[in-house]
């Protein structure tokens, strides 16, 4: 086990649901992780199986006033996140914790200078001392993106979607955070493009020794930056695996079914897990395993109860009746 | 951007010259003669043939017409046919008793509304969205008129508080007699900018760029007006200046209601005596400021949202 | 706007609401504002039967009684007299006919102008779709009382006059909202076949696409009743609009307020008749816009 000393982040049995008209979508149910210093993680799972919301509540901004979160602890730095007030989460985010929200053309505010936007990280934490501007140029540099000294008076419309996107890349490590989330950074972006944005992570990482929640369905970028993989399904967490693991032996059949349906090297493809059926109804979901309806290798139980975590090895877990 | 803005004034200009056409014709088209609602009864038939000849109504349509636009142009709209005053001239004095009125209630609502719009999306469901949601239902389903009448029975009648009608002698006395008509005449504008406001706020502050702000440690009072209020303010401008410019023309029912000496009474006075040419004058002005409004509004959103200026 | 103590109740909790009790979830059902509307439509559908008197009976000797539970009121009449001794109650009763009268006459001059210019704008597109939203510009740039004044002027005040005034200014929000959603409903599936399939212009747009926008012009119509009525109201208050000796709740008052200072009533329930018919449109309204959830209508 590790000592607590190297543990940046423990989610506890999170629970986070939406509230809304037509009922209580579950979108992330009794989810338990953790992330070490410098560790980079790789969230996988399909569109609507609750990665942005985990990470939204992580920050504490799950939106309102629909989502709460419900239960469970989030442990940073050996501080319940959920018992701090509106404050100090504040002076935390931007700070210690920061996000890559997952859109970038619409995350920045077109009525705003790109200079501006990237300067509140500096200002709203007391750092802005000496030359703002100079320090938004510096970051606009750090990115890469060219003629920094003009562009940091531009507005974002005046920016392409990569260019947005490493606007939100540099604002996201302007203050060298403890906890990176990047929320598919590199969706958006041409393959050289998406090159440069993953080293500049890994050059975070090792600077300051930063951990990293990298969230993508590109499974080759894990491959490239991450040490431990988690897949979601269904706003559970279904196997934990270290990189190596996940691709030569994955257990769960979710990750077996995602591995499988890769393309072949070389050939990118937009849409990845190609998987038989529809991802589960939060609303109403299945009672036992959530996969159940769409996986080959059910048996009975699977749909009676939820399986419990179990662990294969050090490091590697997974919630199927097939291991239990 | 300047391109844009010619458009603008050029579709501005279709618009007057659209307008004066329609009012004109409808005008002619009515059956009452001006010159029997200017002379006494026992007039001779030989005095109203000069008058008639006197405002050119003796012409063809065609040319009267012709003569009008040429006159318009010129800043002549036409005797008042009840003053025997140039029709301008009557209406532009009655012009500063209504500006008074609609300036006061224009930044009354304005800031009542905006306030409460905007506090009631920071803090949903909160009492001042509560409070907001019952005002607004009132200021929309409650007629102005009737509002006066009621505050009038209130205060002036039973109470004695304030005046019953009139502009006052200047000072604290025109003060006490504005309290009421400007109280009536915001209550539908302060219900719409409360309500245009709350939602657009609603959905300034659901955007992503907001929860980028939060995620950057942004502390809430800057997210509410800097980010999320700057985004709302696009559709505010889009009610709240062609609001005030009709505001500023004071109100017809108000004024009638207070004897408010301004020009919404004076229309309705002239609609009545067919006094076309005062008509003709308030109709056109009221088409110049609304034209004019939207040229404003197109400026006020460039200066907001630059993406307008880069188009 | 502090930072903390009730910001956090604002971004975050942890408690969740009360599951149990439905009602946060869904929409709340306006039952107030349904109440408003159904004593309306029972005013309006049954006035001859409820109302004690003839509106237009006058009894001079028995002129300005005030209501009730006031000194020299009587339960013979409930709200009391008008300065002619016309029974107020009555009076009322049957204002609520002139009320939908006017306003349903409105709508339907403006809502079938408005709903045809926005089809063919929405739907045939290019230049006829130009010229009939720069037409739509124009006619918003003309506020709807000059109409009103130029009208009352040329042919003379009465109810038939405010409806004409107001269908004929009133349509370009519908023109707009229809085109918007005539835009949107073209690029649907059952659109594009009935195309293929040879469907005419005329037939898509009267049985493919209008029954579509049912939703959004009623949601619309609810909200514009509401306006129409508060502003014939005005109209007759101004003596722009319907004329003595019609029950119209804007007359009664306009009658009424000459007798401000002794008769209180008279000014008094034709206002609250207006309101509370008002806020009943205007409730449901909101309540339809919840439900239905057009896009193309503003909040
Ligand atoms: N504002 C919201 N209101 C209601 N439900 C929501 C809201 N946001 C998310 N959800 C629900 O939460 C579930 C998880 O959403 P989430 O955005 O976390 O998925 P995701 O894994 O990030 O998917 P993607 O890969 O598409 O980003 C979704 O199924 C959605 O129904
Ligand atoms: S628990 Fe059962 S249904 Fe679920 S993944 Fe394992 S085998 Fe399939
Ligand atoms: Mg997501």
């Amino acid at each position: 086990m590790a000592s607590r000393k190297d543990i940046l982040l423990e989610v506890k049995n999170l629970k986070t649901s939406f509230f809304t008209k037509k009922g209580v979508i579950k979108a992330v149910d009794d989810v338990s992780f953790t992330v070490k210093k410098g560790e980079v993680i790789g969230l996988v799972g399909e569109s609507g199986s609750g990665k942005s919301v985990t990470s939204l509540s992580i920050m504490r901004l799950v939106p309102q006033p629909a989502g709460k979160i419900v239960s469970g602890e989030i442990i940073f730095n050996n501080e319940n996140l959920l018992n701090k007030s509106e404050t100090e989460m504040r002076e935390l985010r931007g700070n210690n914790i920061s996000m890559i929200l997952q859109d970038p053309m619409v995350s920045l505010n077109q009525l705003l200078t790109v200079g501006y936007q990237i300067g509140e990280t500096f200002k709203h934490h007391g750092k802005a001392d000496g030359n703002l501007l100079d320090k938004c140029i510096n970051v606009l540099k750090k990115v890469r993106v060219p003629s920094p000294e003009t562009r940091v008076n531009n507005y974002p419309f005046q920016f392409s979607g990569g260019m947005c996107q490493r606007v939100l890349i540099g604002t996201g490590i302007a203050n060298n955070p403890e906890l990176l989330i990047a929320d598919e950074p590199t969706t958006a972006l041409d393959v050289t493009i998406q090159a440069q944005i993953l080293q500049l992570m890994k050059d975070l990482r090792n600077e300051t020794n930063a951990s990293i929640i990298l969230i993508t369905h590109d499974l080759a970028t894990i491959a490239q930056i991450c040490t431990k993989v988690y897949v979601m399904y269904g706003g559970r967490i279904v196997e934990k695996a270290p990189i190596k693991d996940f691709y030569k032996n994955p257990q769960h059949p979710y990750s077996e079914g995602l591995i499988k349906s890769v393309p072949v090297l070389g050939k990118r493809v937009k849409r990845l897990f190609a998987i038989e059926g529809q991802p589960p109804n939060l609303l109403h979901p299945p009672p036992g395993c959530r996969f159940e309806p769409r996986c080959t290798k059910a048996k009975k139980v699977c749909s009676q109860k939820y399986p419990p975590e179990i662990e294969l090895k050090k490091d590697h877990q997974v919630s199927c009746w097939l291991y239990g | 951007m300047k391109v844009f803005l010619l458009k603008r004034l050029g579709f501005a200009v279709f618009t007057m010259f659209f307008v004066v056409t329609i009012v004109f014709f409808l005008f002619r088209s009515g059956e009452a003669d001006p010159a029997a609602i200017m002379l006494p009864p026992d007039a001779t038939p030989r005095d109203m043939e000069i008058l008639t000849k006197n405002f050119g109504l003796d012409k063809p349509l065609p040319i009267q017409y012709l003569n009008f636009l040429k006159n318009a142009l010129r800043g002549d709209f036409g005797k008042s046919f009840r003053y025997n005053e140039p029709a301008a001239k009557v209406l532009f004095e009655r012009f500063p008793a209504s500006i008074q009125l609609g300036v006061t209630a224009f930044f009354f609502s304005a800031i009542l509304g905006l306030s409460i719009g905007v506090l009631s999306a920071v803090r949903r469901d909160g009492w001042i969205d509560r409070f907001g949601r019952v005002l607004a239902l009132g200021g929309m389903s409650i007629p102005a008129f009737w509002l006066g009448v009621m505050l009038m029975l209130l205060f002036s009648v039973n109470l004695g508080w304030l005046p019953v009608a009139g502009r006052g002698e200047g000072g604290l006395d025109t003060l006490r007699h504005m309290i009421l008509p400007v109280i009536c005449l915001s209550g539908y504008p302060i219900a719409l900018i409360t309500r245009i406001s709350r939602s657009s706020m609603i959905d300034a502050l659901k955007s992503d760029y907001v929860v980028m702000a939060r995620i950057k440690g942004v502390p809430e009072p800057y997210v509410n007006i800097i980010h999320a209020f700057k985004n709302a303010s696009i559709t505010l401008i889009t009610i709240m200046v062609p609001m005030a410019t009709v505001m500023l023309l004071g109100s017809v029912v108000i004024e009638t209601i207070f004897s408010w000496p301004g020009i919404g009474r004076l229309v309705v006075e002239s609609t009545f005596a067919r006094d076309y040419p005062v008509v003709q004058v308030f109709i056109l002005l009221i088409t110049f400021l609304i034209t004019s409004a939207y040229i404003v509004a197109d400026i006020l959103y460039a200066l907001v949202d630059q993406r307008i200026r880069f188009q | 706007m502090k930072e903390s103590g009730q910001d956090i109740s604002q971004t975050f909790s942890i408690a969740p609401p009360d599951e149990a009790s439905g009602k946060k979830l869904g929409v709340r059902t306006p039952y107030l504002g349904l109440f408003f509307l159904g004593l309306f439509f029972f005013m309006v559908i049954f006035a001859d039967l409820i109302s004690p008197y003839d509106p237009y009976a006058s009894d001079l000797s028995k002129g300005t009684l005030p209501p009730f539970w006031e000194k020299g009121g009587s339960a013979a009449h409930l709200l009391g007299t008008d300065f002619l001794g016309r029974d107020q109650l009555s009076r009322i009763i049957h204002g609520s006919r002139m009320s939908l009268i006017v306003s349903l006459g409105c709508i339907a001059i403006y809502g079938t102008i408005g709903v045809i210019l926005g089809l063919i704008s929405g739907f045939v597109g290019g230049r006829t779709d130009m010229i009939i939203m720069r037409l739509t510009d124009i006619w918003q740039s003309v506020p709807g009382l000059i109409v009103i004044l130029l009208l009352v002027s040329v042919i003379g005040p009465s109810a038939k006059t405010v409806i004409i005034s107001i269908g004929i200014a009133g349509w370009p929000g519908y023109a707009r909202i229809v085109r918007g959603e005539c835009l949107s409903l073209k690029q649907r599936d059952f659109v594009r076949l009935a195309k293929v399939a040879g469907c005419s212009n005329i037939r898509i747009m009267a049985s493919h696409i209008f029954p579509n926008t049912i939703n959004t012009l009623l949601v619309l119509t609810t909200m514009d009743i509401a306006g129409i009525i508060v502003l014939s109201a005005t109209l007759s208050f101004l003596g722009l609009g319907t004329q003595p000796p019609s029950c119209d709740w804007g007359l009664m008052l306009a009658e009424g307020r000459q007798y401000i200072t002794y008769a209180w009533w008279l000014v008094t329930f034709p206002g609250v008749a207006i309101a509370i018919t008002v806020i009943g449109f205007n409730l449901t309204g909101d309540w339809l816009r919840e439900i239905l959830d057009p896009k193309q209508v503003l909040r």
